[in-house]
């Protein structure tokens, strides 16, 4: 079996976006939507401050609350890595999957489908990087198998501290951020 | 005050705006995301319209293209959203500009481009492009045009041209011009008679650096930098904000430096991204580096913390810099910066740890207060004493690849000396100084300059002062504007020249110096989609109108290039396919064998300088305290963002997505006492009255209370820039004082003060 799993070094993370754009451009991805999003996360008061920056998308969680509240089947869990995709010819638009997801990763796109992170499946499945992580000019996010104690997610994720979001959503994000 | 901020990108950087001052909680992730994203999709009901009206079918034209209407074709090029030119692969896929990727065997890009490199194919299918060659039919700045053949336009200015040089003399034509694409217009107005040809990047930018450093050096800090980053072992950044400031290499190196712990000093009155990566962060008042370059200085001269053999073998002047340097202790130093002394101690012991692995950043955009060329200098002289000018993780030898030019006849003789600097009233200016070239044009001192010829350069925002531009443009008999949008410059031109985009045309090769020597090729993925034109097409025209031809001594820009490239072995057929030819690298350090070359007066590193002394300026920097806003003011700063670049990205829509307008960043108590909420409308008014378009507050931890901050590039009035216009607000409008450095020239910005009005 394979997990698949994207884990983002914080500290290398400038922000910059590049990843927003490379997923437009890749996925086609229409004006005035997003599939990944930066999110600047500020603590303390000044000049004391902390900042996190992190790339966000769908978690592809482990445990997804948008495919098991899907009334047609149409989100659902891919066979290859665990990936959580949307049959678009399945999905009616009726947002459930919106209301569920405690990331907002999803949005109806302009053609009446429920819209999100791919994992680009089509360029993994050739071998290829997702898109956001082929592009990074900071080389800060790395794209896996978590199931291979050998990858270079799993190698990571054991010396590095790391935290997901909203653990406490029991969703089991596949997105690791490092700190 | 304690304070928590969350603000998600989408607010953060999109016509959302920031969102107010939110609590981060666990359950108010969603409601945040929500937010923004509801903001997101109100954003594209209005712009998918206008994408719609554009053809986006292109006919391809590849190096290989002979079935580029099917199937995915790979071309390499060189990118032109910034002038670091990072090596990219178009691909085109069915007959479709799809993505653009860095170049992997690219020195600079790596095979990774920056955000605005990758979203840089949007330009070429911008509706709100230039199509056509315009001349204008109404007063200046009307915008109001009639559309003309490229040969009446051309015709027309040739004509004007001739008449200046008939009446005042070839010289009385001046170009402001930025980047490479510039090399035809240079050669064509030289082949006319004037070496008034500016380029705003130095004395709006970089050139107190690079007066600076050579003052010290008797060399630059080049562009490229030639900043060692990713091997420096300590990186102080004084302003610089790499990581917002996106310059490729740059910020890849910063990245592997943070991976490889290096140790990072920011002094910065806002804590910027660079800022968060630091293992210390100086939160210094604006205007004071000098004071705080110094004192460090005084400690690591005191403490004998310097590299003694490196000095010994290459410095001049050392022990009367000494002297000098003795009075400014961390205690003096103190209250001007706000630093304490045990921070200014640790952080110059911090960079003598590491030394000469210890980087000093000479930044780039340096014109800020006026004596940058004396900051910069200071920046040059920390470098000398951790010895890492010429070092490993310090600033290292670059080296270029050689070709010859075409060749071409020889330009006229010079005749009158160039207009921006009369007397050598700024000594050390090295280049033309393009805010000179406007003095002289206001009051036709030392001789009238009636005709400007501008190339990709917005001067209402890259000059500061827009009321002296205007001035300067009302005693024109000519403004010639060659851009690819209708910018501010470009409203008020005589005639508009449309140039087609860098993904549709070929243009000089791209040859700096690096770490590796390099040429990479621009050439054209796709067809523009009007009547544009490349730049060396246009100057090549124009100088045939001029009867100038015999200085363009070959047919087409393919012959051109190729015939350059053979000079160095190599061929235009080649380079098409490979896109980059990378040179063998040299020895780069002097430990390795890289030549120790300082062509200064003395030969050696000067941390005394005896040529300003006899120019009457100080030999070793000093500090002049800056002078202090109106009561209630606030100090303008400004800087770049990841996304954007200058002015000219704010009609691209992939770009536009990711920040669709400015914000103010306001310290989060000033804010909360003014009554000012995240997201708020404000306008700026700034000590002159000039107010600001409308831009929405930042209240936010991240920076100084006394000043406020905002990304530069955004409010744009001109209407044809019908996505941009009046999105956020410009420092430009703001800058209506500056103060100019009395070595070189250089207009030093942050002088300006504004205070905040709400806007109901």
């Amino acid at each position: 079996m394979s997990r698949f799993a994207m884990v983002i070094d914080t500290r290398r993370c400038v922000g910059c976006h590049d990843c927003v754009v490379a997923c437009k451009t890749e996925n086609g991805v229409p004006e005035g939507y997003c599939r990944d999003w930066i999110t600047e996360e500020v603590h303390g008061a000044f000049p004391t401050v902390q900042l996190e920056i992190r790339s966000e998308r769908c978690n592809h969680c482990d445990n997804p609350p948008c495919v098991s509240c899907c009334p047609t089947g149409a989100s659902h869990v891919h066979e290859r890595g665990g990936v959580v995709l949307v049959t678009h010819d399945k999905c009616i638009g009726c947002k459930a999957c919106l209301a569920a997801c405690p990331y907002d990763a999803r949005f109806i796109h302009p053609d009446g489908y429920a819209d999100k992170c791919t994992f680009c499946i089509h360029r993994v499945e050739k071998g290829l990087d997702p898109a956001c992580v082929s592009v990074c000019p900071t080389h800060c996010m790395h794209f896996g198998d978590i199931d291979d104690p050998q990858s270079e997610v799993s190698l990571l994720l054991h010396s590095r501290p790391h935290h997901v979001l909203i653990p406490d959503a029991g969703t089991k994000p596949c997105i690791f951020y490092l700190t | 005050m304690s304070c928590e901020e969350r603000v998600g990108s989408s607010d953060l950087h999109h016509s959302a705006g920031p969102t107010g001052s939110l609590k981060y909680r666990k359950k108010r992730v969603a409601t945040v995301m929500n937010l923004s994203r509801r903001r997101f999709l109100q954003i594209s009901a209005g712009t998918v319209a206008g994408l719609s009206a554009v053809d986006l079918t292109r006919r391809v034209v590849s190096a290989a293209g002979k079935d580029a209407q099917s199937g995915l074709k790979r071309i390499p090029t060189f990118c032109n959203v910034c002038f670091w030119q990072c090596g990219a692969i178009a691909s085109v896929r069915d007959g479709k500009l799809w993505k653009i990727e860095g170049h992997p065997r690219d020195p600079l890009s790596r095979g990774r481009l920056c955000p605005r490199g990758s979203g840089g194919i949007d330009a070429h299918t911008d509706p709100d492009r230039l199509r056509t060659p315009l001349i204008r039919v109404s007063e200046r700045g009307e915008e109001k045009w009639k559309a003309v053949t490229w040969d009446e336009a051309l015709s027309f200015i040739a004509e004007k041209m001739q008449k200046i040089k008939a009446e005042y003399g070839p010289e009385s034509v001046a170009a402001f011009i930025h980047g490479l694409g510039g090399k035809f217009f240079k050669h064509t107005l030289r082949a006319y008679g004037t070496d008034n040809i500016a380029a705003p990047s130095f004395a709006q930018c970089r050139g107190p650096r690079d007066v600076g450093f050579t003052l010290t050096y008797g060399d630059d800090a080049g562009s490229l930098e030639r900043t060692d980053i990713e091997n420096a072992q300590c990186l102080v950044l004084i302003g610089t904000h790499l990581g917002e400031n996106m310059h490729n290499s740059q910020v890849q190196e910063f990245a592997n430096a943070v991976g490889k712990g290096a140790s990072i000093i920011v002094a910065d009155p806002r804590f910027s991204v660079a800022a968060s990566k630091a293992r210390f962060y100086l939160p210094i008042k604006p205007g004071t580096d000098i004071a705080l370059l110094l004192a460090w200085m005084n400690v690591i001269v005191g403490e004998k913390l310097y590299d003694k053999e490196y000095i010994d073998k290459y410095g001049f002047g050392f022990e009367q810099f000494v002297a000098e340097i003795q009075s400014y202790t961390p205690e003096w130093a103190y209250p001007e910066t706000g630093i304490e002394p045990e921070t200014i101690r640790a952080t110059a012991r911090e960079m003598a740890r590491y030394r000469p692995a210890t980087l000093i950043h000479p930044g780039r955009h340096a014109s800020w207060y006026g004596d940058d060329a004396q900051r910069s200098r200071a920046i040059a002289l920390l470098n000398a004493l951790m010895g890492s000018w010429g070092r490993k993780g310090g600033l290292y030898v670059p080296a270029s690849m050689e070709l010859p030019d075409y060749p071409h006849p020889p330009y006229p003789p010079a005749g009158k000396a160039t207009a921006d600097n009369p007397n050598d009233r700024y000594p050390f200016a090295d280049e033309v100084i393009s805010t000179g070239i406007r003095d002289a044009t206001i009051s036709g001192k030392p001789y009238p300059v009636k005709g400007w010829l501008v190339y990709s350069t917005n001067l209402m925002y890259s000059l500061p002062n827009r009321e002296e531009t205007i001035r300067a443009i009302q005693q024109l008999d000519l403004l010639v504007v060659v851009d690819v949008l209708p910018s501010e410059i470009a409203g008020w031109a005589d005639v508009v020249l449309p140039e087609s985009n860098y993904l549709e045309r070929y243009d000089d090769l791209h040859i700096e110096a690096f770490r590796e020597p390099f040429i990479t090729l621009r050439q054209p993925v796709v067809e523009p989609p009007d009547d544009q034109k490349p730049n060396w097409w246009i100057a090549k025209k124009l100088a045939e109108k001029l009867g100038l031809g015999a200085y363009y001594p070959w047919n087409d820009i393919e012959q051109y290039l190729d015939a350059r490239l053979k000079g160095g072995g190599y061929s235009l057929e080649d380079l098409k396919r490979e896109g980059v030819i990378v040179g063998k690298r040299p020895p780069i350090y002097f430990e390795d064998g890289a030549p120790a070359v300082f062509n200064t007066p003395s030969k050696k590193i000067e941390f005394y300088s005896t040529q300003l002394k006899q120019a009457g300026f100080d030999p070793v920097p000093r500090y002049t305290r800056p002078e202090p806003g109106p009561a209630g003011f606030y100090r303008l700063l400004f800087g770049r963002a990841p996304m954007h670049s200058f002015s000219r990205t704010q009609t691209n829509h992939l770009l536009m997505d990711l920040m669709s307008e400015n914000a103010v960043w306001v310290n989060a108590t000033e804010a909360a006492r003014l009554g000012l909420k995240n997201g708020d409308y404000v306008r700026l008014r700034n000590q002159d009255g000039a107010v600001s378009d409308r831009i929405r507050v930042k209240a936010t931890e991240r920076i100084r209370p006394e000043c406020v901050y905002m990304v530069h590039g955004f409010g744009h009035t001109s209407r044809e820039l019908r996505f941009a216009f009046r999105k956020g607000a410009s420092d430009s409008q703001l800058i209506t004082r500056y103060k100019t450095d009395p070595l070189m020239g250089g207009t030093g910005v942050n002088v300006n003060f504004v205070t905040i009005e709400t806007e109901a």
